[in-house]
């Protein structure tokens, strides 16, 4: 066995290999699953609590603030001390709610999350599940999450739930289909669905660099969409403070509530992998065709730093817009989308299949 | 600020309890650490001491360092309620309702003369609340008309250190502060 931090596959099939020789087939089946969920939680757990208190740092320096820092140096943590008094708050049973459906839904957006993350490449070998359609895959599981809001909304039998989560529905059926159009305009250029391979196929130049302007008008469109997707600001309208109090979860207290809060947060670092993943390379590291020592000395940092690297910024791109623009109205957002971005992204497909198929690309 | 600087050391005395085993101890200095240092207040003001409490969270006073920036809209969700400002009979069920929809552990903080004791309207007047603790159960008070926001960020730390004291053991236990003065 040689683990090496730069290509992981050799580590996985060691593994896999060892438990399979010493163990019957169904048990080191059993014990891979586990140990894959088991990795994933510890994950989940560890980027959520990051990323909330990356974005209230970001949005303290924003605002000319500091932000929290009494909790440990830079109050790194100050999102344990928010999570150990949501685990400890009262659970409040609501009166004339659909309670089943009710406790059903954070589970609902926290498993759509988790599903979405199971295909992500974070590194050379470093990916649980490699499909042939990973794109296909994390579109659909990534959607399964407005389910749950919807319950939500609809379980809570609160007039601000319900309007917060109606909105979530027209938003997410809009902005879903500029998410998708914008992904197939990358398909074309890789010219396959595997997510590893989308990857490989960046080896000499990231696809935002080699698939000259409409990749680049693609990344945009991107961007915005996938942000209203994961209902963040400018476009957190399901969940306006100013309107609707707290949106679709507004009778969720302690825990639950920490899951939609997680969950919202997740699905933010889902988005920007994939936007790092389809457009940035991935965990591929800067090539530039034809500088050998370069390229030789960008292959030292490990990909998963790559990875991880490009995430956060794209994560930092997005918070910096959440605090930086006002909110849309619910129609400005609709005509936003259906009149300006889904005629733009049909265009691009067009544009992208010309310069595919002329050779135009770098 | 450190424990000599605070005012009132003899009255955080009173709150603290001693004894229990090693576990709960442990248990209860976990659970305070985080309960204190994450204190979301509700959005909720009626008069100019919101705007000092607004002043409180912006770039200069900034109380996002204690970690309790998170003001949720929703009281399911809140765990301080800061009543800034006056509060009339009409706005009294409002308040209690908003106080009875906050889960607990819930705290009140009450900002300003009005809310302690309704302040310039205590004389003549036949609408205003003559101190919110007639209506909900108040943990700290914050004189001033109103209070800065330095004010504020002394009452928010004193109140931390009245959920340090806490224990789950007898998690709402009241002490008679006032036993040994005229002012029941």
């Amino acid at each position: 066995m040689t683990f090496n931090i730069y290509d992981f596959t050799s580590f996985n099939q060691w593994i896999d290999k060892t438990l399979y020789d010493n163990l019957p087939s169904f048990w080191a089946l059993i014990i891979e699953m586990t140990l894959i969920g088991v990795a994933f939680l510890l994950f989940y757990a560890v980027i959520g609590l990051f990323l909330v208190y990356a974005e209230r740092k970001v949005c303290a320096f924003i605002q000319n603030r500091v932000g929290p820092n009494r909790v440990g140096p830079y109050g790194i943590f100050q999102t344990i001390a928010d999570f150990i008094k949501l685990l400890m708050k009262e659970i409040i049973p609501i009166n004339n709610a659909d309670k089943f459906l009710f406790n059903l839904a954070p589970f609902i957006v926290i498993i759509a999350s988790f599903m979405a993350i199971a295909a992500i490449p974070f590194g050379k070998g470093l990916h649980a599940i490699d499909f042939n359609i990973g794109i296909f895959y994390v579109m659909a599981v990534s959607s399964l999450g407005v389910v749950g809001i919807l319950l939500a909304g609809w379980s809570s039998n609160n007039k601000y739930s319900l309007i917060g989560a109606m909105r979530s529905g027209a938003q997410i059926v809009s902005y879903e289909l500029s998410v998708g159009l914008s992904m197939v305009t990358m398909v074309i250029l890789a010219g396959s669905m595997q997510l590893s391979e989308i990857v490989e196929a960046q080896r000499n130049g990231w696809f935002i660099f080699t698939g000259h302007i409409p990749a680049f008008i693609a990344f945009v469109i991107f961007l915005i969409a996938s942000t209203a997707e994961t209902n963040r600001g400018p476009f957190d309208l399901a969940e306006a403070e100013s309107e609707l109090t707290a949106g679709f979860h507004t009778e969720y207290s302690g825990i639950k509530f920490a899951f939609f809060f997680l969950a919202e947060y997740m699905n933010m670092f889902i988005v920007a992998s994939i936007a790092a993943t389809i457009f940035w390379g991935g965990w591929m590291p800067l090539h530039i065709g034809g500088w050998v020592g370069f390229n030789h000395a960008m292959d030292f940092i490990p990909p998963f730093f790559w990875y991880m690297g490009k995430t956060l910024i794209v994560i930092f791109l997005m918070m910096w817009f959440k605090w930086t623009f006002p909110r849309l109205r619910i129609d400005q957002l609709l005509k936003l989308e259906w009149k300006y971005l889904l005629p733009i992204n049909l265009f691009n497909i067009i544009l992208m299949a010309l310069v595919v198929l002329m050779g135009w690309h770098f | 600020m450190k424990y000599e600087d605070f005012n009132d050391n003899e009255t955080l005395e009173l709150f603290k309890q001693t004894g229990g085993n090693l576990f709960f101890t442990t248990v209860d200095a976990i659970v305070n650490w985080g309960r204190s240092n994450s204190v979301w207040p509700l959005t909720f003001a009626t008069a100019c001491c919101g705007i000092e409490m607004m002043a409180a969270g912006a770039s200069r006073h900034d109380f996002a360092r204690f970690g309790i920036e998170v003001y949720r809209a929703s009281p399911r969700q809140a765990d301080v309620i800061v009543v800034a400002g006056t509060i009339v009979n009409k706005m009294a069920p409002v308040l209690k309702r908003l106080y009875d929809q906050m889960p607990e552990p819930k705290y009140v903080i009450a900002m300003g003369a009005c809310a302690i004791s309704g302040g310039p309207f205590y004389y003549n007047s036949y609408h205003v609340i003559k101190g919110v603790e007639n209506v909900i159960p108040v943990d700290v008070y914050i004189p001033g008309c109103p209070p800065r926001p330095e004010a504020l960020l002394y009452g928010v730390m004193q109140l931390q250190r009245k959920i340090q004291t806490e224990t789950m053991r007898n998690p709402r236990k009241q002490p008679d502060v006032f036993a040994d003065t005229d002012n029941k």
